[in-house]
């Protein structure tokens, strides 16, 4: 067999368009030969290991009708070429939708925060150390996984809804974006895809080998969040082993509607569990009317976890997620890593 | 203290500038005339023989200039000799003087054979099989991501394309990941010649099915055979006569080095010399390292390292992969090679500090005087050699607690990983994470403040320490420090961070949070002695420094310098410091490794500014008449005493200097200096007023440098999340050098040793043999927001002099890591509760799990998970 050899990035053609249209044109005149790439902290970890050899590369950086935040009738609408610097700081975004700010402000470093994308946050592929160092895997379109063996080391894979792949979705800012009821916005041709947020994310089950529903040729351009959830109380939480540079072991968001101290409605989404953004419906139908007190949020917590079937290295995350729920159910009370 | 103009005071180094600017130049910045590019190809297997490999197809391809394989590389030195006779002392610890350039993979493991004891007693054995050395490229890979061959081409994009296009082939060997599987009845060996080294050698050591059952049911058998014992006092006899005894397993993780600047290497040859430029920590001592991998002589090679982004140890003469550019330059008649190491690539050739499974048992009188100390150690060695990270550990841990009773005992297992070598206090961080949450326990269990148990036991004065192999004829000296003050930090720090008040925060808890307040000491080597100071006062009026040393990051190479400065009492504008090429004939230097070079080049320095300054007295003395001590120096002039008017300028000395020739201007040099010394001063004779000597300074015993560290910590209980709220560490390392150098240092080993117990770890499959958190994200050292915001991290010195050092300095870089790491797992564990944390580094789920489980909940002991 060939050697392989990472670290070194193989030539390709390079287009830098400037309009979404140039963009959709481009997609569509090189199909599955072209990669888009937004702030290229995904795309290049895969170009620089060779393991994505694509012949294009189209860069969204100077597409400027992809950037920018703007005001859209109580609610927003964040381009995908927005860095996340810029969502975390933004005044609107801090003073309607606290929750995805603060996800945002907790991604990864300072510096990756600056040059990545809200887009490309939501649409990163898998973390898996296997997946990532190249092992022909389910998801790489093989027929095992690396991660659920033995002897593999699964500290950081799912506890919900394995389907032969154990890896977990890593985004900060996609559950809060499903607890705002964000929708994404999807150009593919001519037509224009309207996509609620939950129903962006897919599991194995859909397709093994990606972990939202673009496909080659599809173009992210926006991330559109409904009034519907502005100025409610929200909160976030991101576990991780250091306090920067780290993806969530397991990451909270909630939004919740309350009159007094009764909760009226709930959105509930925990990720690093699963493949998917977990979104706890159960939990939200479980909470509706109830007290925001201690009992609810100790009774959420243990209700969010049923049914989680843990790996060897990753039984912690049963109890964290139970604690992490309870807490964004109580609210108050904690602090971040 | 004396009152000095230059030392102790704030200055802008002139590497500094450079550095923040982006122009200082490091090797991979360089560019030639005509220069190819090489790319590795990697082991994909943790162990095999390399069977056949076809490279036609890469070769044909346009751009493709050369191949060099193992087949290419110079024959290994000759075997070391066998280790010698135990020395009078303990094993002298791997950084200390004498050993690191053998903790460093050099090509000289005799040394780390020197260090190594022999096991207890044993029946005469036949001849024991060596280990085979390390080369830069090889047919027998021992670790994934090993280097088998490299290919020189005209772009990385095309080196890459054509290792793409080659086919190896390999027989699969078995292999080691987790040292306890090698130790098991009929368990894989990590090499062909058996499983644990033992000194130079490697042996089969496997242990009884009775001690496999022990681990397998979680416990780490203490009594099972280790391969290497040391012994001082009588351990039974102190564990009969103590109050408490404590006993705990115990795990650290092996963590890689993971410099900034990754140990690139560009080479070409002209006139029959090879021009390296490479990422080293030292740059006199690199020379016969890097000459060796090459297979040239030292004056063949022409060394290029002007700036170097860290080492952590991992550099200490460079890097064994610095030849390939080297050979395949040569290959190619000269022409520029570049060599740009990858992160990736870093992570497999960039060296590991070994990680432990063991076992500590302590004993305490009811007043917290420690009896005894029982300490087992299997160290995670890596492919190559035994590390003795393990027995240093005993050393450190013998010298931090004066106990009368110790015995360490220990195995390296060679496990088929990234290679160990000394990562910044190797032995000593981990001593500290093992041993000082012991020692809180201890205090808590006796109702002892934690700062007077440590200060009942620990070391003053010139303590003596170590411990010696069971056989060694008794009445030897044991070994000694040349100063200690760490009770004094302690008491420093304990005002400092007002310890009273602070430790009554100890377990309180709000809400889901509890406060841990914690303290721990640290120490390592800090000093070694007959290395060569080398000065010039031109013409020009400027006084030129020659410093062997490597600018490795830590200011030592240019603080150093001002030794020599400040003996003839030159303005520092005046001084020009000549680094990190030896085409600029460098003075011989120590290496960059064991804290040694601030003590070792004050001396020096002060050896040859004494020198300088008694040649400008002769020279004044022959020319004005009068005897030498009639004059002395200062604002440039050499003058006599009572009579200022009666002087030499400086630059018209050393025009006086060159005219008269001899020992003024280096014609004749002291015949003791070392050879590379002699040789660049005789470069330099004719040039102006030299001031040149070798370190002849008395000394008697070891210097270490110790640290005492205060530290609260934030622990959430619900996640197992923690922070660092609050962190104060002060030193001993006698007078300080240089403020800005010594805080940077001392927070830079602090935080290393943070990220050593919170987050740094090297992760792999063991079916498999191999990596998974090769990615700098996967592997997580510690980062700058990983230390306490609100109020910043804060230092003091105790600032008392080392009685052996002209100036009082000692080292820092290694002394400053152990208090840091263990003050963190102190607090932690004053947090949480006693034995709860017992591997490193601690996960949140670590905390969370155990807190539930009213004991640790997790795989106490497994391997490089």
């Amino acid at each position: 067999m060939p050697a392989a050899i990472r670290d070194v990035m193989p030539a390709f053609e390079l287009f830098q368009p400037t309009s979404v249209a140039d963009t959709l044109g481009l997609l569509e005149r090189h199909g599955a030969d072209a990669w888009v790439m937004g702030g290229g902290l995904d795309t290049f970890d895969w170009l620089k290991d060779r393991l994505r050899k694509p012949k294009v590369v189209v860069d969204l950086s100077a597409v400027a009708e992809l950037r920018g935040i703007k005001d859209a009738g109580g609610g927003i609408e964040i381009g995908a070429m927005t860095t996340l610097t810029e969502v975390a700081t933004n005044a609107l975004v801090k003073e309607r939708f606290g929750l995805l700010a603060e996800a945002t402000g907790l991604v990864a470093s300072p510096q990756i925060r600056n040059q990545g994308t809200m887009g490309g946050n939501v649409a990163q592929d898998a973390r898996c150390w296997y997946y990532r160092a190249g092992w022909p895997c389910y998801r790489a379109g093989g027929n095992i996984c690396y991660a659920d063996t033995p002897t593999a080391v699964n500290r950081e894979h799912a506890i919900f809804d394995a389907d032969r792949c154990v890896a977990v979705n890593p985004s900060d800012t996609a559950p809060a974006l499903i607890a705002l009821d964000a929708q994404m916005v999807v150009r593919r041709g001519a037509s224009e895809l309207v996509v609620p947020a939950q129903d962006f994310f897919v599991g194995p089950g859909v397709d093994i080998t990606r972990l939202t529903l673009l496909r080659p040729g599809d173009l992210l351009t926006a991330v559109r969040i409904p009034g519907t959830w502005a100025g409610k109380q929200f909160y976030f939480e991101k576990v991780r082993d250091r306090q920067v540079w780290d993806f969530a072991l397991v990451n909270v968001a909630s939004a919740i509607n309350a009159s007094g101290n009764a909760i009226s409605e709930a959105r509930l989404v925990v990720n690093g569990v699963s493949a998917r953004p977990y979104r706890l419906e159960a939990v939200e139908a479980f909470v509706r009317g109830k007290a925001r007190d201690e009992q609810t949020a100790e009774q959420a917590g243990a209700l969010a976890v049923r049914g989680a079937l843990p790996l060897r290295h990753n039984a912690y995350k049963v109890p964290l997620m139970k604690a992490l729920v309870k807490r964004a159910i109580r609210g108050a009370g904690a602090w971040t890593s | 203290m004396a009152d000095y103009k230059l030392i102790g005071k704030n200055y802008v180094t002139p590497d500094l500038v450079a550095k923040v600017t982006g122009k200082a130049r490091y090797a991979e910045d360089y560019r030639a005339e005509g220069m190819l590019f090489v790319k590795l190809l990697l082991s994909p297997r943790p162990h095999a023989r390399v069977t056949r490999i076809d490279a036609s197809a890469a070769l044909s391809m346009p751009g493709v200039h050369a191949i060099l394989t193992a087949d290419d590389m110079p024959a290994p030195p000759p075997p070391p000799a066998p280790p010698p006779a135990p020395a009078p002392a303990a094993p002298r610890p791997q950084g200390e003087a004498g050993a690191p350039g053998a903790a460093a993979g050099a090509a000289a493991p005799a040394a780390a054979a020197a260090a190594a004891a022999p096991a207890a007693a044993q029946p005469p054995a036949p001849p024991r099989p060596r280990v085979p050395a390390e080369v830069a490229l090889t047919k027998e890979p021992v670790y994934e991501g090993e280097p088998i061959l490299a290919v020189a081409a005209d772009s990385e994009d095309i080196a890459a394309a054509a290792i793409e296009r080659i086919v190896v082939e390999y027989e699969p060997l078995p292999f080691v990941i987790d040292p306890l599987d090698s130790l098991r009845p009929g368990g894989p060996d990590g090499r062909l010649e058996g499983n644990v080294f033992v000194g130079a050698n490697v042996e089969t050591l496997k242990w009884t099915a009775a001690d496999i059952a022990r681990i397998e049911a979680g416990t780490f058998p203490a009594d099972a055979a280790a391969s290497e014992t040391l012994v001082f006092g009588d351990v039974e006899k102190g564990f009969a006569e103590a109050d408490l005894v404590i006993e705990r397993d115990h795990y650290q993780q092996t963590t890689s080095h993971q410099p900034l600047e990754s140990r690139t290497a560009m080479a070409y040859w002209q006139n029959g010399k090879c021009y390296l430029h490479g990422s080293t920590q030292s740059v006199a001592r690199t020379v016969a390292a890097a000459a060796g991998w090459i297979g040239i002589k030292p004056e063949e090679l022409v060394l290029i390292s002007e700036y170097t982004g860290g080492g952590f140890g991992s550099k200490i003469p460079g890097a064994q992969s610095m030849a390939i550019p080297a050979l395949l330059s040569r290959k190619l008649n000269g022409r520029p090679v570049m060599m740009r190491i990858s992160r990736e690539e870093e992570t497999y050739i960039g060296r590991t500090r070994p990680g432990y499974q063991g076992w500590l048992k302590m004993g305490f009188k009811k007043d917290g005087r420690l009896t005894a100390i029982d300490m087992f150690i299997v160290e995670a060695a890596g492919p190559y050699r035994r590390q003795g990270d393990h027995a240093t550990s005993a050393n450190n841990t013998s010298l931090m607690y004066q106990v009368p009773n110790m015995r360490f005992r220990g195995v390296s297992v060679a496990t088929n990983t990234p290679p160990g070598t000394s990562q910044r206090a190797p032995g000593g961080l981990q001593a500290s994470v093992m041993v000082e949450p012991m020692v809180d326990e201890a205090a808590r269990k006796l109702g002892l403040d934690r700062i007077a148990i440590r200060k009942i036991n620990s070391p003053e004065g010139q303590a003596q320490f170590g411990l010696a192999p069971v056989n060694a004829p008794p009445g030897r000296p044991r070994n000694k420090v040349t100063s200690c003050f760490v009770k004094e930090c302690l008491d420093k720090g304990a005002e400092l961070f007002n310890w009273a008040e602070r430790s009554k925060r100890s377990g309180q808890r709000r809400g889901n949070k509890v406060t841990g307040v914690a303290v721990a000491t640290g120490s390592y080597t800090a000093g070694s002695i007959g290395v060569d100071g080398l000065s010039v006062l031109k013409p020009d009026g400027k006084l030129y420094i020659h410093q062997g040393i490597g600018n490795l990051g830590t200011h030592s190479v240019i603080d150093t310098a001002r030794v020599i400065a400040e003996q003839v009492d030159m303005p520092w504008e005046k001084c020009v410091v000549v680094w990190g090429n030896t085409g600029n004939h460098v003075a011989w230097s120590s290496v960059q490794a064991g804290s040694q070079t601030t003590y070792a080049h004050s001396r020096a320095n002060y050896a040859a500014g004494q020198a300088l300054k008694r040649n400008l007295q002769e020279l004044a003395a022959l020319e004005l008449g009068g005897a030498p001590d009639d004059y002395d120096v200062g604002g440039e002039r050499v003058f006599r005493r009572g009579n200022p008017g009666r002087a030499i300028p400086f630059a018209k000395a050393a025009e006086l200097a060159i005219k008269r020739g001899g020992k003024f201007d280096g014609h004749e040099v002291p015949k003791e200096l070392n050879g590379m010394t002699k040789a660049s001063a005789a470069a330099l004779a004719g040039l102006g007023l030299m001031g040149v000597a070798r370190d002849n300074l008395p000394r008697d015993g070891s210097t270490y440098s110790f640290q005492a560290a205060f530290i609260e910590v934030e622990v959430d209980v619900e996640t197992g999340v923690y922070r660092i709220v609050d962190y104060l560490a002060v030193v001993d390392v006698g007078t300080v050098m240089h403020p800005n150098s010594l805080g940077g240092q001392i927070h830079g080993g602090g935080i290393q040793g943070f990220g050593h117990v919170r987050s740094q770890n090297l992760v792999y499959d063991r079916h498999y043999g191999a990596g998974l958190s090769n990615r700098m994200y996967n592997n997580k050292p510690p980062t700058l927001l990983d230390v306490p915001v609100e109020q910043p991290m804060r230092w003091a010195a105790v600032e008392l002099p080392d009685p052996t050092n002209p100036i009082g300095a000692k080292g820092i870089g290694e002394p400053a890591i152990g208090a840091g790491g263990g003050a963190l797992i102190c607090a932690l564990a004053d947090a949480v509760g006693d034995g709860i944390l017992r591997r490193t580094p601690v996960h949140p789920e670590q905390i969370l799990m155990s807190l539930a489980a009213g004991k640790p909940a997790y795989e106490t002991l497994t391997a490089f998970i």
